[in-house]
């Protein structure tokens, strides 16, 4: 039987996943991007710092960030949930509703709706600001009546002999102000979902509301956060100790996530269990519960290996969120280093006073 | 609506030089300080770096940190520096990733 390789040295790059507890979790920030000193160094990070992107879409992405503190990366998850700024609806007037759904439950419902609209585009609005102008406010209005069909045949369902018993965001007209039809089209701005069922309504029931959406982050309200989640984990290595054959060999594969252990055929004719691909296994420790199995595989993580997943709600595509993430942190750290250079200079003129 | 932030030092260090201080960052939180933090430990010079939220409720994070000769103020304006450098670096390292995987990927 092989030993396990777990060693100080692979302690320094990998953390340990026993059955019951994980060995070596100590935030420890050697072997990577230390100096001869054991100093950190940029260019000693910079040179073995990586990005790869494993996958994109206009709403999903994942990429691996390799060599680099947690901290760090954390930073910038927590910055794209509540501090990258995203557009939503924050006034809602309501001038008339009839319906059955309160006045505050549907203007929370319609702070909800994502919109197409670019914060990076926008100004925030002052808080006193009733009105808005054109750089900070985008208004809508969503007026609405459920009528009785007249066209409709007696003998036809329920359904069709009313008209707007349904109310979906794609009801919700925009209203440019100032110069914004000039630079918007209605589609970069409306909601990107056209389905979204607002309230339900009978004939004689009707809304006629009037919405303002201004540019806020996640921070104030869960309506601001551009992505649905953003999260990362860190990539997971499976080693297996020893020969895992026939019987056992589909047990073992049943014990991790599909498509982490393949199995093979030997030269006698036998099924060998092998790691295909550990990327993705959900890291349950399964296999810990069979006593024939648990010897046989050793379970670590890779320290400083986060593979960072991005869901972005619609407005921007998940890589210009991450780098307006990184640009947020960049400027916050910028904002403090010009306050830290004005107060030298105060403290300095109250010295020569 | 954009919140103002601001740095101030908290009294109580004066007998220390300048090697020992607290920064008080209003309107900063675990986001900015356990980054921060992670830079700042790696420096030689630092004898300990560490940061506090006080009060949940108060938009406060404090920053501290001792060092065996050099200003705290200075250790703390590298540490910014640095993680400037750091995000720079990232966003650069990114954004050509991105060009060669969409080239790749047509």
């Amino acid at each position: 039987m092989a030993k396990s390789n777990f060693n100080i040295d692979r302690a320094k790059t990998h953390i340990l996943m026993k059955e019951k507890s994980v060995a070596n979790l100590l935030p420890s920030e050697d072997g990577l991007y230390l100096n001869e000193d054991g100093h950190w160094d940029f260019d000693k990070w910079r040179e073995q710092f990586q990005i790869k992107i494993v996958k994109r879409n206009s709403l999903e992405m994942e990429f691996d960030l390799i060599g680099i503190q947690a901290a760090i990366v954390n930073a910038f998850r927590r910055i794209l949930l509540s501090d990258v700024p995203s557009m939503a609806f924050e006034k809602v007037l309501i001038y008339n509703n009839t319906s059955i759904i309160q006045d505050e439950v549907l203007a929370h419902r319609l702070g909800l709706i994502p919109l197409k609209a670019d914060a990076r585009q926008f100004e925030y609005r002052q808080p006193d600001d009733e009105n808005g102008t054109d750089v900070d406010t985008l208004k809508y209005k969503l007026k609405v009546k459920c009528s009785w069909n007249k066209n409709a045949s007696p003998s036809a369902p329920l359904s069709e002999q009313q008209v707007n018993t349904n109310v979906y965001s794609s009801q919700i007209k925009w209203l440019p102000m100032g110069s914004q039809s000039n630079v918007y089209k209605p589609d970069d701005v409306n909601p990107i979902h056209h389905d979204i069922l607002i309230a339900k309504m009978v004939p004689g029931q009707e809304m006629d509301i009037e919405l303002h959406a201004i540019k806020g982050i996640g921070r104030d309200h869960a309506k601001f956060s551009p992505v649905a989640t953003a999260f990362y984990r860190l990539l997971p290595e499976i080693t297996l100790l020893r020969d895992v054959e026939d019987d056992l060999a589909y047990k073992l594969q049943k014990c991790f996530s599909p498509g982490v252990i393949g199995l093979q055929k030997t030269k006698s004719g036998n099924v060998k269990a092998y790691v295909s691909d550990a990327r993705y296994d959900t890291c349950s420790r399964n296999v810990f519960r069979h006593e024939d199995l648990k010897d046989a595989v050793q379970l670590e993580r890779v320290k400083h290996h986060f593979i960072f997943t991005i869901e972005s709600v619609g407005a921007l595509p998940p890589d210009v969120l991450f780098i307006e993430a990184v640009r947020t942190l960049k400027n916050d750290c910028l904002d403090l280093l010009q306050k830290m250079k004005n107060m030298k200079k105060s403290g300095k003129k109250k010295k020569n006073n | 609506m954009a919140l103002t932030k601001s740095i101030a030092e908290l009294a109580g260090d004066k007998k220390s030089d300048e090697k020992a201080r607290t920064f008080v960052l209003e309107n900063h939180g675990h986001t900015l300080g356990n980054a921060l933090r992670s830079i700042v430990m790696g420096y030689p010079e630092v004898d300990f770096c560490g940061y506090s939220v006080p009060h949940p409720a108060e938009n406060k994070m404090h920053f501290r940190i001792q060092t065996k000769g050099p200003k705290a103020t200075d250790i703390l304006q590298r540490g910014l520096e640095d993680l400037v450098k750091v995000c720079d670096a990232i966003e650069e390292q990114f954004k050509g990733e991105m060009e060669s995987f969409q080239a790749s990927n047509l």
